[in-house]
């Protein structure tokens, strides 16, 4: 998506299919140059010497048949992972930001906490974090510290995304301007009272695709949970690759995968495309 | 394998005629052995006569997994080895001593081996392969044996459950007993097909990436009992893979047990050959001595 003319591109392929006036014969154009780059794509990988059995491997009907069920079965353990996951990472992400955005020299060390948390958990990959607490924090052998696997792979993903969403509220915070800030402190509002009724909810609007955003890449980590032992939808194709020696369950898991993704990147293109006329339409209200 | 490229349809059906052979052959191969005199060997398996991967015949390239484990490889790793635990080529372990006791059958000297590192998921994809054959306790299944072709059995065993001494899993006495427990196992094994239909858990099992992560997770609670090979079972215990653990019990035998063979690609006439090395070392007693030296024959109570 350049910034020009042309910006919104990829927001605009739904309303130009619809059919509005001059967008027609454009539409005949991408449709008809899509369709040729798509069968070259295709004749490219199906006239290739191993495809035969690359088809065999990876597109075998009745290995699809066979698993696709208890991999659909397995898959809703990623949507209730990524689910209660979303939750804890909105509000745990938005209090590191707040922590990190308090004034004066009396809350530095709060400060450098949340500067220190989040660089630590943007730093180290995801798949080390469910490692380490997956297996380290109930080695630990205390009555109180939980040993379920599911409940450490879900927080290893709060931890890390609470990083990244943390930084995108930040940025949404400071790009609300000091004079609201100073406004509304002057007609009384307390800095609490401040934060809770003008600077969050503008910066929360102003944020929303990006979160998105960052969801969409926490679904697809789900299924590094299931290093530590919980069998969701990866896991359940691994099985059914191992005994049937085809790749035919990968192939349906990444189906699943999409099929969640795609409507989440079409409602972050929808809430940018809407965000942008929103703001373009600003100048003049 | 090459020569049958030509004409999909008909190779499916002589691929699938091959392993209906393969398949009759496995469970008679030991009194076909023993009947047929051990000196005639058709000419196809002579020297130069092997399908090789290496072209000139002069060497055979053997694939397993790294790390290699005990018991299946053994002796640790030489300075400079880019192997983790044990390096193939110290011929010890079961695994390793059976795959040059093969290649000795087929007139390879030891130095002739050659090791490749073949990661489990890596054994059956399509396209030419990076071995000769391959060992890695594959169990042979019949859904498998549409995908690759196997040797016969060079080691049979049953599943066995490992746990830490004195925790309520370790009372369990039948299969039943065990359905209340959370198992775990390692991804695509036999041993968690073998929790799945027979045992039935209440508990949805874990499943880990490899045997160290299956260890974590009976070391950490996350599991209260593994099910594993028994070979793999008394060196868990033995070796304190996991501290404090003991083998509960082995399962008994469902469908007849865990038959490991060596991998081949689909169709590869060097099975025949590799079949005939197995069958001379069944009957001359070499496998059962092989078992013997790397392969812990303790007794463990059956689960019934």
């Amino acid at each position: 998506m350049s910034i020009g003319p042309d910006r919104g591109r990829g927001s605009r392929i739904l309303t130009d299919l619809k059919g509005s006036g001059g967008g027609q014969r454009s539409v005949l154009i991408s449709l008809a140059s899509t369709l040729v780059l798509a069968v070259v794509i295709v004749a490219l990988v199906v006239t290739s010497p191993g495809w035969p059995a690359v088809k065999e491997a990876f597109f075998n009907r009745q290995v699809f048949e066979d698993n696709w069920r208890g991999i659909l079965d397995a898959f809703g353990l990623n949507i209730k992972i990524f689910l209660i996951a979303e939750v804890f990472i909105l509000v745990f992400a938005l209090f590191i930001a707040i922590l990190r955005g308090l004034p004066g020299p009396v809350f530095f060390p709060i400060r450098m906490l949340a500067i220190i948390y989040t660089d630590l958990f943007r730093g180290v990959p995801t798949i080390l974090v469910i490692y380490i607490l997956g297996f380290g924090a109930p080695a630990l052998q205390l009555s109180w510290v939980p040993v379920s696997p599911l409940f450490w792979g879900i927080a290893a993903l709060v931890l890390v995304y609470s990083a990244y969403v943390a930084e995108v509220y930040r940025a949404g915070i400071e790009s609300v301007h000091a004079s609201q800030e100073a406004a509304a402190r002057s007609l009384g509002l307390s800095r609490f009272k401040t934060l809770r009724f003008v600077i969050v909810p503008q910066a929360v609007r102003r944020v929303i695709p990006p979160l998105l955003n960052d969801f969409i890449g926490l679904t697809k980590d789900t299924a590094l949970v299931a290093l530590i032992g919980p069998v969701e939808a990866f896991r359940q194709s691994q099985i059914d690759v191992a005994a049937t020696f085809n790749y035919t369950p990968y192939v349906c898991t990444a189906i699943l995968f999409i099929l969640l993704t795609i409507p989440l990147a079409r409602l972050t293109d929808w809430l940018i495309a809407r965000q942008r006329s929103r703001q373009l339409a600003g100048g003049a209200r | 394998m090459r020569l049958r490229r030509t004409g999909l349809a008909s190779a499916a059906t002589l691929v699938a005629l091959l392993a209906v052979v393969a398949a009759g052959c496995g469970s008679k191969s030991s009194e076909s052995a023993s009947s047929t005199s051990t000196t005639a060997s058709p000419t196809k398996c002579g020297p130069g006569q092997l399908n090789l991967l290496a072209r000139g015949g002069d060497q055979l390239t053997i694939g397993t997994d790294n790390p290699a484990y005990d018991p299946w490889f053994s002796g640790g790793t030489p300075k400079g080895s880019s192997w983790k635990y044990n390096d193939p080529t110290t011929q010890k372990g079961y695994e390793s001593a059976v795959a040059y006791a093969i290649a000795k059958q087929l007139g390879f000297t030891p130095a002739q081996v050659k090791w490749v590192v073949v990661p489990f998921e890596q054994l059956f994809k399509p396209g030419p392969k990076s071995y000769d054959f391959d060992v890695n306790e594959v169990s042979v299944t019949a859904a498998r044996k549409k995908v690759v072709t196997f040797s016969d059995s060079y080691y049979n065993t049953n599943q066995a459950l490992v746990a830490i001494k004195g925790t309520p899993i370790t009372k369990a006495k039948t299969l039943a007993d065990l359905k209340k427990y959370k198992l775990g196992a390692q991804v695509g094994t036999t041993s968690y097909d073998y929790i799945v239909k027979n045992i039935k858990p209440d508990k949805q099992p874990a499943v880990y990436n490899n045997s160290n992560d299956v260890n974590s997770g009976l070391k950490t609670g996350g599991i209260d009992g593994i099910v594993v090979d028994l070979p793999t079972a008394f060196i868990i215990v033995g070796a304190e893979e996991v501290p404090n653990s003991v083998v509960v019990g082995s399962f008994p035998a469902k469908g007849g047990g865990d038959h490991f063979g060596a991998v081949f690609a689909k169709g590869n006439s060097l099975v025949d050959c590799v079949n005939q090395a197995l069958a001379t070392l069944k009957s001359n007693g070499t496998l059962k001595q092989l078992q013997n030296k790397w392969i812990s024959n303790a007794g463990a109570p059956v689960l019934k």
